[in-house]
């Protein structure tokens, strides 16, 4: 276990704007903490509550929807 | 054909001989597997001209890692057997007989319709002007050199040292216009147009290769040129991240002590000399017309201009001075990339126009083997694990991340790759497909929304359905983002392979539809963009809707008197109106605009309001030319006096009045007015040209009137220079402000004077001005409309947003829209002809053929659908409707999806509470997988 807490993030991102900015993030070597796992979805209005609320259940200790 | 040139051309437009002389390569192409042990066994090392001299290749090579073709080549200048007689170790080690020292020079004639010669430029070489010290200072290097220093595959893998002793420099200095801009010692007159850019990137990319510490940049230059879109904020952020940018042109370099560093002598605006140490020197040196341009000029039987490179018309911006033959890049004027790429879409277009007739006729498809069907089979899981040179690996422990990937269940190989993109690595995972059977591929590299098309490929050439390919995104959203942070990006690369796994897992194949291509294009504004746009589409054979909301085609063109080359608009725009109102295929509607739209790529279906009358439209493709206007000036006393004008109306008066040139005593042009604000924190690319042709065309009237130019910093890029230098020599004052201090314009008495403090006396000048010109910003007319009805987007400027700058500089992010003119961005005629034909080029693609392939993510409906329909309003593209179908004998109600016109956006899945609606490759259960995947449970 590590000493500070490390927060596990799903991220949601919306392939036209948040996931090409996440990538632009890259070209632009922007830098920032490493805790989120990035899932590519086509709209964020894709993302169905339930994935949401299974996420938080099934352990995760925040959820980002970026669209 | 490669290692190869030209040697004739003969014939005429439709019908050219090409001769064409081919070098041996010693390699038979058939043969070589690129595994490159011609090159490790070569004992013949020879300076590398890709890293500019400052690396080895041997004799047998590849020019660089990513080489179109990657097969090895063999430099005769250098093998020891092809100058000696003696070695051929090459041959022994080759495991596929592939060296060939019998093969022959070979020459071959060509028959086409249209040639397009590209052939881009060389750099200036700075070695024969002593007094930038290349050659004799040793931490002097060029722009170039520094830019392979750079390189993550450049001499030192990435890892930025100075030559003299191998130590990061700490302390650099870029100095500008090094064989630009310079008429005194054979230099080049005309300015490079991309040098300001890229020290600019070089300077803040700097920072990046330095680990940690202190960095310092300084950029020597005479103007800043940004005036590219995008530039200005580019040029604003370095300044703020502490890129020293200083206006002097330094004197002498001298070696630093020891031999190391450079020191720099300059004179600082006031006049202070000034000795500045620093640990490297980067010359930022100029574009030439290739070496050869004189032979290939007369080869290609075409004329050249002064500055060497290839003569066109700024009305014709690709066409050489030969019909049929067309130039683009570089070898046409000095151009960055996106108006190569531009350009390069404008030849096409230009030579898909010369041959239309014939468009189509040698077609020939690429077949894929027949796909095998893996429904039923358990998957078994390829990972390739890329290390992208240093880019990934650098950050992410890839070996790491490639032995976790073999503990993932279903995994049944898993490989890391210096460059999973190369072509020899697209082979072996075909191979390995083969070999193993693999079902499913997982590419751990960069971004899906640039490679998964390339391995989606890769996975057709191997016979399985390309839909059984995920890429997880370790470089763009893990290495290049957490640089400092090596285990815990390793920690996360690792995640995203188990969750890229998860869901290929349950990857299904996916099938493309297909749908009919309306073969009309719809053109949004009548003026030179629009009018070209619809003019290429038209001439290729394709039927164009062409919509001007005013009453006449030209736009802001009638307020021109001659382009940038000097060339009367007037008769150019009349003859190019006459030809859109005759041309058969184009259908003219002025006081038009568009009401609303529906439909995707190939058809859309549009309601146009023409005099209050409303006509239906289908269309397959679209081009935005909707143009810009130039802003109405808040300051300098404009519109409180009729003496300030701006550049439009100025022109409209001397074309209306020329004897008022003749009148007049003095005249004062004021640059930059409402642009690189931070109201409107861009550059207008047009108006110092603009200023300087206004300023000629008076003093060319009136020698002895008095000409003020007050300016910021001159951009008159490219062959525009030219004109500046013009300016100069005819007496024209140029007088350069800074923001802090902007010129004051009042009234004294019936008298008009403008005061600004010329910054090398010192002092306030008072200038009496009988006429105060205003360089107004160009602004984008209002799009919103546009916008909401396309879908499409905008910078924060108001200019459209093409798809990717370089990569898709016309295309919009909304498929089967394209963009030209200056709505894109403010551009002189000539590029906005050029990317008109762009443009048309790119909406060609769309319309060639009668029908195209639509994306496989669609929505799909389940069984478990029972046609409550909260789907159906959700919808944003209309595309679901409610049915009733007969199951089991009795009307069944189930929603019905058109794949035409889904996105697969997937809010229908998101509302549907029982899953009877998903998205292909992004079902609920693929979602699910990879969560779970990301918390730690391997599914």
């Amino acid at each position: 276990m590590s000493q500070t807490f490390e927060p596990v993030i799903i991220g949601f991102l919306c392939n036209w704007c948040a996931y090409a900015g996440g990538d632009l993030a890259g070209v632009s070597r922007l830098q920032y903490p490493p805790n989120m796992r990035p899932i590519r979805v086509m709209c964020s209005g894709m993302v169905h509550p339930d994935l949401v609320v299974n996420a938080l259940r099934k352990g995760a200790d925040g959820v980002l929807v970026m669209g | 054909m490669t290692l190869s040139e030209v040697t004739h051309v003969s014939g005429s437009l439709g019908n050219f001989q090409v001769t064409i002389r081919q070098k041996p390569r010693y390699v038979d192409m058939e043969k070589c597997i690129a595994c490159g042990l011609c090159a490790e066994k070569c004992p013949k090392k020879v300076d590398d001209p890709f890293n500019a001299g400052m690396g080895k290749r041997k004799a047998a090579y590849i020019p660089y890692g990513q080489a179109v073709p990657l097969k090895y080549a063999i430099d005769p200048e250098h093998c020891i057997y092809l100058t000696r007689g003696k070695c051929r170790a090459c041959e022994k080690f080759c495991p596929t007989g592939a060296v060939n020292f019998e093969d022959e020079e070979r020459t071959v004639t060509v028959n086409v319709g249209a040639v397009i010669a590209a052939p881009g430029f060389r750099t200036f070489d700075p070695q024969g002007l002593d007094v930038y010290g290349y050659g004799s200072v040793r931490d002097v290097v060029t722009s170039l050199e520094y830019e392979r220093l750079l390189a993550s595959n450049g001499p030192h893998m990435g890892h930025l040292i100075r030559p003299s002793d191998h130590e990061e420099p700490r302390k650099i200095a870029w100095i500008q216009c090094v064989g630009s801009r310079n008429i005194n010692r054979c230099d080049n007159p005309y300015c490079s147009g991309v040098c300001c850019m890229y020290a600019i990137k070089q300077a803040l990319v700097t920072a990046e290769h330095l680990n940690g510490g202190e960095v310092e940049q300084a950029v020597f230059y005479m103007d800043v040129r940004s005036h590219g879109k995008e530039f200005e904020r580019y040029y604003e952020s370095a300044k703020e991240k502490g890129v020293r940018f200083i206006q002097a042109r330094p004197h002498s370099i001298s070696p630093g002590e020891k031999g190391k560093g450079a020191v720099l002598e300059y004179v600082t605006r006031d006049g202070r000399p000034v000795r500045e140490d620093f640990d490297l020197v980067v010359l930022s040196v100029g574009l030439e017309a290739p070496g050869n341009a004189e032979d290939l000029a007369r080869t290609l039987g075409i004329d050249l201009n002064e500055s060497r490179f290839a003569r066109t018309s700024g009305f014709s911006p690709v066409a050489a001075t030969r019909p049929g033959i067309f130039v683009t890049g570089a070898f046409q004027s000095p151009k960055d990339i996106p108006q190569s790429v531009t350009e390069a879409s404008t030849a096409a277009c230009e030579a898909a126009r010369a041959l239309a007739a014939a468009r189509g006729t040698q077609a020939r498809e690429k077949t894929y083997p027949q796909e095998r069907d893996v429904c039923g089979e358990k998957p078994v899981i390829g990972v390739f694990v890329c290390s992208c040179g240093i880019n990934i690996a650098n950050t992410v422990d890839v070996q790491a991340v490639a032995d976790y990937a073999r503990t993932l269940p279903h995994v049944a190989h898993v490989e890391n790759n210096l460059f999973t993109c190369s072509a020899d690595t697209q082979n072996l995972i075909a191979r390995k497909i083969q070999e193993l059977g693999l079902n499913r591929i997982v590419i751990a590299a960069c971004t899906p929304r640039t490679h998964e098309p390339l391995f989606q490929d890769t996975l057709r050439e191997a016979g399985l359905n390309p839909y059984l390919v995920e890429m997880a995104n370790i470089r763009n959203q893990n290495a290049w983002v957490h640089q400092q942070d090596r285990e815990k990006a390793t920690e996360k690369a690792k995640d995203q392979v188990r969750m890229a796994v998860a869901k290929a897992a349950l990857n299904e194949p996916l099938h493309r539809l297909k749908v009919n291509v309306i073969q009309r294009a719809l053109v949004i504004g009548g003026g030179v963009a629009g009018m070209n746009a619809a003019l290429a589409l038209a001439d290729q054979g394709y039927p164009v809707t062409l919509v001007e909301k005013s009453d006449r085609l030209g736009g802001n063109a009638w307020k021109l008197i001659t382009n940038d080359a000097g060339e009367p608009v007037e008769p150019y725009l009349e003859a190019l109106i006459r030809r859109v109102n005759e041309h058969p295929r184009i259908g003219v509607h002025t006081r038009t605009t568009l009401r609303s739209v529906t439909g995707s790529v190939g058809n859309f279906h549009g309601i146009l309001e023409e005099g209050g009358a409303e006509k239906e439209i289908r269309f397959g493709v679209a081009v935005l030319a909707t143009g810009a206007r130039e802003s109405e000036p808040a300051e300098y006393l404009y519109g409180q006096d009729p003496r300030v004008l701006t550049h439009q109306q100025f022109d409209t008066l001397l074309r209306e009045r020329p004897e008022a040139a003749g009148q007049a005593r003095s005249a004062v042009f004021i640059q930059c007015v409402g642009s690189r604000e931070p109201e409107r924190p861009y550059c207008s690319r047009v108006c110092c040209t603009h200023s300087v042709k206004a300023a000629l065309r008076l003093k060319e009237a009136n020698p002895e009137m008095d000409v003020y130019v007050l300016y910021r910093d001159m951009r008159t890029y490219g062959e525009r220079e030219r004109l500046y230098q013009e300016a100069r020599r005819r007496g024209i004052l140029f007088i350069q402000y800074g923001l802090d201090a902007k010129p004051h314009v009042e009234k004294d008495g019936a008298d008009l004077f403008v005061t600004v403090t010329d910054p090398i006396l010192g002092r306030p000048l008072k200038i009496p001005a009988d006429y105060l010109v205003l360089a107004a910003a160009m602004v984008p007319h209002d799009t919103a409309d546009l916008v909401e009805m396309f879908k499409c987007g905008t910078n924060a400027d108001g200019f459209f947003t093409e798809a990717h700058p370089k990569l898709r500089p016309v295309d919009l992010s909304v498929d089967g829209l394209f963009v030209a003119g200056l709505c894109h961005y403010p551009k002189p005629m000539d590029e906005s002809i050029a990317q008109a034909g762009a443009a048309a080029s790119r909406a060609a693609v769309v319309l060639a053929r009668d029908e195209m392939l639509l994306d496989a993510v669609k929505s799909f409906v389940t069984e478990k659908c029972d046609g409550c329909a909260l789907c159906v309003d959700v919808c944003p593209y209309q595309a679901i409707r409610l049915d009733t179908v007969e199951e089991t004998g009795r009307p069944t109600r189930r929603i019905v999806t058109d794949p035409a016109l889904c996105k697969g956006c997937g809010l229908c899945a998101a509302t549907c509470p029982k899953g009877g609606v998903m998205v292909h490759g992004f079902t609920l259960n693929q979602l699910e997988a990879q969560v779970e995947a990301a918390l730690g449970k391997a599914v």
